[in-house]
């Protein structure tokens, strides 16, 4: 599980996450919603140690991740697959060689590397990629080998940054599929930040609505349309200031 | 609280580098593979920059000994201000700044917009240290390369500066030869070598520590990557004074 127990986060004086607490239960997919720059992706990279909070803790299965040292570190994010907004592939690395990096130090035998290698640019439904760089893809593409990246090492957790941002509604929609389809086939722990409410109700277990750097809201899908916050319904309404 | 000058965060940026590049050399297996690649791209692809130099910094040393010599002494010790300069000052210092134009600038930008693009934190995510993957296989090749370089500019700065006494100075082959031998000491070649190794070592260890410090898009990435440049050719001017201090 894993936990955010408070959590503060300030940049120079401008205070991004007041003090963030909830949890994100095993199994499931919990959404994070949220205006753009609201901290959603601050707040995701703090589960793998990419940032550290000011006050407060990140807990994963009990560990508080700003207390690991780096071997700890390496060994939680070994557990975790990170989807990040801009799929982040290695442009100098091909599709293939981006899932090795990600292998190499979790599998030796070189069979059992090419056979997940494989598996996983099957289940984004790009099979044929896989000796292509990165520039020679589109944006869509990019994101789905950015997901076979985070689901070749067979994570426990998926953290997924705007899975959907900036595609069109045919591949968003296959995009929620394969999210759904990794939960089902790999029965992983996903936390998905997004503010496509499109997306987050057709995937989400549980949503959680961040505003001004604290939780406004959380509940599953039905308890979030039937909110009669202002702020929730303002968000979910998509009505302006 | 008053903030730390310029010079003393440059300093503590070095000296934080130099000792996090030291815990990743320990991660073999992160940096070695990529050695090979890092010094075709640093160093081989550089070499006909640094020979264009060496070819003009030849002509130019022999005519200007020429000048200076003529009515006062025989001339030739062209040969000899030709070797002994191109060898011990010239062919290091001139090519270190041309590299820390090429290679500095190269290492920075690629780091720097590996930065602002996400992939040094995938790296992270991925549990690779970007010091290790990053960093070391770059200040390796780095150090490794720029001696090599620095020799090959070396030998075509001596052979311009021949070519250019046989021809348009009143010397001849045998003359250039016997001035080049006359004052030359094997430590002429070793200091200008062991002087390349340290600035190759310096550019790269700079130019990694501005590509992981961008931030801010491609105005971050131009940003640090002229300092990575201009504080590539600082640092090779003050090791230069630094190994002529220690070393002559």
């Amino acid at each position: 599980m894993i936990r955010f127990d408070n959590v503060v986060k300030r940049f120079s004086d401008r205070v991004v996450l007041g003090g963030v607490s909830f949890d994100v239960a095993d199994g499931g997919t919990t959404v994070l919603l949220g205006r753009s720059g609201s901290g959603k992706s601050v707040l995701l990279k703090h589960v793998v140690g990419l940032l550290s909070p000011d006050d407060g803790a990140v807990l994963v299965d009990d560990r508080r991740v700003a207390d690991l040292d780096e071997d700890g570190l390496a060994g939680l994010r070994r557990e975790i697959g990170y989807v990040f907004q801009f799929a982040a592939l290695f442009d100098s690395l091909t599709c293939r060689e981006n899932l090795e990096l990600a292998l190499r130090r979790r599998v030796t035998d070189p069979g059992e590397i090419d056979r997940r290698i494989d598996d996983a640019l099957t289940m984004v439904r790009l099979p044929d990629v896989a000796g292509r760089y990165p520039a020679e893809l589109s944006g869509g593409m990019r994101k789905r080998v950015g997901i076979a990246r985070a689901v070749v090492m067979r994570p426990r957790y998926i953290l997924w940054d705007e899975p959907t941002t900036g595609l069109d509604p045919v591949t968003t929609a296959t995009m929620d599929e394969m999210m759904l389809q990794v939960r089902r086939e790999l029965g992983v722990t996903s936390l998905v930040v997004t503010h496509d409410l499109s997306s987050a109700f057709k995937i989400a277990d549980r949503l959680v609505l961040l505003h001004e750097g604290t939780i406004r809201a959380q509940g599953t899908p039905d308890e979030m349309r039937a909110n009669p916050d202002p702020v929730v319904r303002q968000f979910i309404e998509g009505r302006p200031e | 609280m008053t903030s730390a000058s310029p010079f003393s965060r440059f300093v503590t940026g070095i000296g934080a580098n130099t000792r996090a590049a030291t815990r990743a050399i320990s991660d073999v297996e992160a940096w070695a593979p990529q050695v090979v690649t890092q010094m075709a791209r640093l160093g081989v692809a550089s070499i006909p920059i640094a020979l264009f130099i060496a070819v003009f910094t030849g002509v130019v040393l022999a005519l200007l000994a020429s000048y200076i010599f003529t009515g006062a002494v025989p001339l030739y010790f062209v040969g000899a201000l030709v070797g002994k300069a191109i060898m011990m000052e010239l062919g290091p210092v001139l090519t270190g700044m041309a590299l820390a134009g090429r290679v500095g600038a190269n290492i920075a930008a690629e780091i720097g917009t590996m930065k602002v693009t996400e992939q040094v934190d995938a790296l992270e995510t991925l549990a690779w240290d970007p010091r290790s993957y990053l960093v070391v296989p770059r200040v390796v090749a780095a150090t490794l390369m720029f001696p090599v370089v620095t020799a090959f500019a070396i030998g075509v700065g001596v052979v311009s500066g021949w070519i250019t006494s046989v021809n348009l100075l009143d010397l001849s082959t045998v003359e250039f030869e016997k001035g080049l031998r006359v004052f030359y000491q094997f430590k002429d070649v070793w200091f200008g070598l062991l002087k390349s190794a340290s600035f190759g070592f310096a550019v790269a260890l700079i130019g990694c520590r501005h590509g992981l410090a961008t931030h801010g898009g491609a105005e971050g990435v131009g940003r640090q990557t002229t300092r990575a440049v201009a504080e590539g050719c600082m640092a090779i001017l003050v090791l230069d004074a630094f190994w002529a201090v220690v070393l002559l």
